[in-house]
């Protein structure tokens, strides 16, 4: 039985010290690298309150192990309770009025034939819409109702006591527009003539889980932007280039698609406002309601007991949410207002578009001398179509030169969609490294190595140089003579070690020997109910299925809102700190009943025992029972990196192998071997679950989906899962995953996320250069559907002429 | 409804009356009709239905609805008697009638297979079929699996591979690969692509629905 607190290959030194603010400190010794590779021991200097170090995985009896996912009992027999499942004593049920043409200005609306259908309780006329971009100067349009910007945007909504009334009711609802010129294709949109989507500059502020655009940036016409980012002297960095690798990618409109759609139910009482909501941020959710009604945070409750999915589009109150309460609070009864399917596609999120002209300089041994990227996307009647992050963070550069556009259209509003700008940036830009590597007659894998200087990457790229598949691949593209070619290719991806201070947890001890913990976080599908319990089950020895979650509801202390990949890096810690306090306050609890001290104690492997062996060592449950009160519990905050700054990167190398059929079009992506980082693993197989969803996501990215918008009538016309295809069953490849367990000595678990970083990065880039080793032919556009693929068979590569 | 999908073919005038249904969906028609005479026949010899539903009209014709009437729908061994609109779907009337939440909408058009359940132990897409048409057959949700307290050997699976994540998704990947194993004990890798061919993962779990429908199949009892 090995656990930190009995040893480890990092015991603490214990060295009285205090930091500037006055604090106390130790300095302790801490496992770095990648075990089997370059794992080696490191000193930190930590709060002197922080528990011991944990030693590497293999040491460990409960943490970086697999045990089963704490809620899937109640997930595999339909027990689990997501909002849209959510039914309240008299609650009634709402729909919305959406616009149905894709700009206008709403002359007049009418509810009285809706107020009088049978089981309608409430009207509600939406007066102030939120997601979209917002006017600098807000006086350039004075108009009672909001200006319809997208076909699909809420006008009103009914409340009725049936989905079937309000569904009617809805229909009864009299809109009069004045139709205003639009434009829905975003090359047509950066046209000087162009008709504008607003009179004047917007701006969108971005979410927990990223998008928007930074302030202040220039607009004319439709395009929003430059976003100008220079490094060095770019001009000079191409002057310096043996070699200049030119090309032009563009991707397209992407939507989140989660099973579960956006919504809520919405309680609105006097004394509390409680919203069940299907969110990845129950803190900004009710953050968002505090703000809107002008409420104490105090007051609103938000519940997310399991949500089905949210990718990064569901952060905040959102129009369903206000709009819900607001109806609540008219007719006094909880109303439960969930999108439909093609309400989900049309107005609450898209991955932006990108028009990319991407320009790299390099030396002849591979040194980059100049980056430039030049992206043009659209968000619809949003921001947030950058996507310079891969250009700027994968590879080292001696300049870089950004400039970032967004084009407004008259569609929904883009949000964040995991890994944000990454998917379109590594596109371009690991294709462009490719070609860079042909040009100067490198190795794929060796210019990698002498341009990134990550050192997780490093071991990622040696594990797939050694891997069976990576050995198969025959480097001479277009080898295979007949009409089905097989290539391989790869990609590697970028992510950041973001972190909230805001995420916090309370563990409890009780006398009968059970444990919980209680956060608000909530559990988006990546499993961290599991997690959590698995840091219970390490401190207290007790298995991870017997320690009670509560999760998902702000009555809790507060979590960390799931995007950017924050929640495993920065709760974990929290909730460790809060266990070993907890067990701390447990050893005084029970020092009275066992004629010992509290620093005589130890509680480690699920036994307190004696460090002078005043007694045989005890078993954790029996050692409650002499707990001189009933309950002990502590609560901790996440604190500071040990070392921020140092390791602000990860991600991963993506291989896939491909069979192109070069009569059809048609490209079949038959195996994938993803190597990912995500610091330390807590739970394996529910990091390779979502890694798996990360490749799939970014096969069916890269070659089905498409938003299609109708540039004559400015509708979307694939607005539902028959026509918006997503991948099923029969296009998913054998996926192997590795991961790469890596410790950076950052916190007291030193866990990174993964959710961005897996897959949905450089999917789209390893199977553009897989087809390239195919055929030996480019896409440089996605979707690669057949006809796009056909049309780069039987022409010759698009020039830069034709930029 | 407003439905910027099914909007009119004409440029948007200068003001109109935009949400205004414009014409009739085959999905809007099949929920919003009465049954009728076509209904009628279908129904007739349909064990369970209320001699007080079926009003007669001076034509003689039979008519039901469109307010709701009593049926008998069996569901997982048991009668539940509930009152229906013609037009209720098997989905609403099990999650909203009876709050039998397992079975989950998240197309509403028979796409994504979130709503599957059994009907005579065949799967169907519970959104896309009138809970009247299933009055006299036997009805099984996923509520309905499990046997004497203990998980089917597919969900036994589907947790130890652990293949979900959001699982919204899940109950109805589940029946398919029940409905799978009923049929076909032995299924190879192509047989479970094909039995969740209609059922959409956005999480992207499909590898260890896979693996974990394949181990099912090696479990004793799912033979029964």
């Amino acid at each position: 039985m090995a656990t930190a607190t009995t040893h480890s290959v990092a015991d603490a030194i214990l060295i009285a010290a205090t930091d500037s603010s006055g604090a106390a400190t130790k300095t302790v010794s801490m496992p770095i690298g990648v075990p089997g590779y370059t794992l080696h021991d490191e000193q930190r200097t930590v709060p002197a309150t922080e528990p011991p170090v944990l030693p590497v995985n293999k040491d460990l009896d409960y943490i970086g192990k697999s045990p089963e996912r704490w809620d899937g009992h109640a997930k595999v027999t339909g027990r689990a309770r997501y909002t849209a499942d959510v039914q309240l004593p008299g609650m009634l049920y709402a729909r919305f009025v959406n616009a149905s043409i894709p700009h206008a200005r709403v002359l007049s609306i009418d509810t009285s034939a809706a107020e009088s259908h049978p089981g309608v309780k409430g009207v509600h006329v939406i007066e102030s819409l939120l997601g979209a971009a917002v006017l600098r100067d807000p006086a350039l349009e004075s108009t009672k109702y909001p200006i319809v910007r997208f076909a699909g945007q809420p006008v009103a909504a009914v409340a009725a006591t049936t989905p079937q009334a309000a569904e009617e009711a809805a229909a009864k609802v009299k809109v009069k527009y004045e139709a205003l010129p639009f434009v829905v294709d975003a090359n047509l949109a950066r046209e000087p003539n162009a008709p504008l989507v607003f009179p004047g500059a917007a701006d969108e502020a971005g979410t927990a889980g990223g998008g928007g655009s930074e302030g202040g940036i220039p607009q004319t016409g439709n395009i929003h932007g430059p976003a100008v980012h220079k490094k060095g002297d770019a001009e000079q960095g191409f002057k310096d280039a043996d070699v200049i690798v030119d090309a032009r990618y563009i991707t397209q409109v992407q939507t989140h698609s989660a099973l579960e759609t956006h919504g809520v139910v919405a309680d609105w009482k006097p004394e509390q406002l409680t919203v069940y909501s299907s969110t990845q941020g129950t803190a900004s959710v009710r953050d968002e309601f505090a703000g809107y009604f002008h409420l104490p945070k105090s007051q609103v409750r938000v519940i997310t007991e399991f949500m089905g999915g949210g990718f990064g589009a569901k952060f905040g109150a959102g129009n369903p949410g206000v709009v819900a309460a607001t109806l609540s609070r008219k007719t006094g009864a909880p109303v439960r207002l969930m999108l439909d399917r093609q309400e989900e596609h049309l107005s609450v999120g898209n991955r932006p578009s990108s028009d990319q002209r991407l320009r790299i300089g390099a030396k002849k041994d591979g040194t980059i001398t100049a980056i430039q990227l030049i992206s043009f996307g659209t968000a619809g009647c949003g921001t947030g179509a950058g996507c310079s992050g891969p250009a700027a963070n994968l590879y080292k550069w001696a300049s870089l030169h950004t400039e970032e556009n967004d084009v407004f259209i008259n569609a929904g509003p883009a949000a964040a969609f995991r890994a944000p700008g990454h998917p379109q940036g590594a596109f371009a830009l690991e294709q462009s490294i490719d070609e860079l590597a042909a040009r100067l007659n490198m190795d794929l894998l060796d210019l990698r190595d002498r341009i990134d200087e990550n050192p997780v990457r490093r071991v990622q790229r040696q594990i797939v140089r050694e891997s069976a598949l990576w050995k198969s691949r025959n480097p001479r593209p277009n080898a295979d003579p007949g009409p089905i070619k097989r290539g391989i290719g790869l990609s590697q991806s970028v992510w950041y070690r973001h972190l909230t201070m805001d995420a916090a947890a309370e563990v409890r001890v009780h006398k009968d020997g059970s444990v919980e913990v209680l956060s608000a976080v909530q559990d988006i599908g990546s499993g961290i109910k599991t997690v959590l319990a698995q840091i219970l089950a390490e401190q207290f020895g007790v298995p991870p299925a017997k320690v009670s979650v509560k999760i998902g509801d702000t009555n809790y202390p507060v979590g960390p809102n799931s995007g950017g990949s924050v929640t495993t890096a920065s709760l974990t810690p929290a909730v460790r700190d809060a266990a070993w306090q907890a067990a701390q306050k447990f050893l005084a609890s029970v020092a009275p009943a066992l004629h010992a001290t509290p620093a005589d104690l130890t509680l480690a492997g699920g036994m307190v025992r004696s460090t002078s062996d005043k007694f045989q060592p005890i078993p954790f449950r029996i050692a409650a029972g002499k707990m001189n009160t009933d309950e002990v519990s502590a609560q901790a905050k996440r604190i500071p990196d040990y070392n921020p700054g140092k390791y602000d990167t990860y991600g991963g190398v993506d291989i896939a192998e491909v069979a192109v059929d070069t009569e059809t079009g048609r490209i079949h992506v038959k195996r994938v071997l993803a190597v990912h980082d995500c610091g330390r693993p807590i739970n394996p197989a529910q990091v390779i679950s979502q890694i798996n969803g990360g490749v799939i996501q970014g096969i069916s990215y890269t070659l089905f989906e498409h938003r299609l918008l109708d540039p004559n009538y400015g509708l979307m016309v694939n607005a539902n899962l028959d026509k918006y295809k997503i991948a099923g069953s029969y296009e998913i490849p054998q996926i192997e995953v590795q991961l790469t367990e890596s410790y950076i000595g950052q916190s007291s678990t030193d866990a990174s996320g993964i959710g961005e970083a897996a897959g949905i990065i450089s999917a789209g880039a390893a199977i553009g250069n897989a087809v390239y080793n195919a055929t030996g032919v480019r896409i440089r556009q996605l979707p690669m559907t057949p006809a796009i693929v056909l049309a780069a068979l039987n022409q010759p590569q698009p020039s830069m002429e034709s930029l | 409804m407003s439905d910027p999908q099914r909007s009119p073919k004409e440029p948007p005038e200068a003001t109109s009356t935009a949400t205004t249904p414009p014409g009739i969906s085959r999905r809007g028609f099949l929920k919003g009709a009465g049954i009728t005479a076509a209904g009628t026949a279908l129904l007739s010899g349909v064990q369970g239905l209320s001699r007080e539903a079926v009003a007669s009209t001076p034509k003689g014709v039979k008519e039901f609805g469109p307010e709701p009437f009593p049926v008998t729908l069996h569901i997982n061994d048991k009668e539940h008697a509930l009152q229906i609109e013609p037009r209720t779907t098997l989905a609403d009337a099990l999650r909203i009638q009876l709050n039998m939440t397992g079975t989950k909408i998240s197309c509403d058009r028979g796409v994504c297979s979130s709503c599957t359940v059994l009907l005579d132990r065949m799967p169907v897409n519970s959104c896309m079929t009138l809970a009247l048409d299933t009055v006299g057959h036997q009805i099984t949700t996923i509520e309905g699996i499990s046997a004497n307290e203990q998980i089917h050997p597919v969900q036994a699976a589907f947790v130890r591979h652990d293949a979900m994540q959001c699982g919204f998704c899940t109950p109805g990947m589940v029946m398919s690969c029940v409905s799978l194993l009923e049929k076909n004990p032995h299924p190879t890798e192509a047989d479970v692509r094909y039995a969740v061919s209609g059922n959409l993962c956005r999480c992207g779990t499909y590898p260890k629905v896979f693996a974990a429908t394949l181990d099912a199949a090696t479990q004793p009892a799912s033979k029964a």
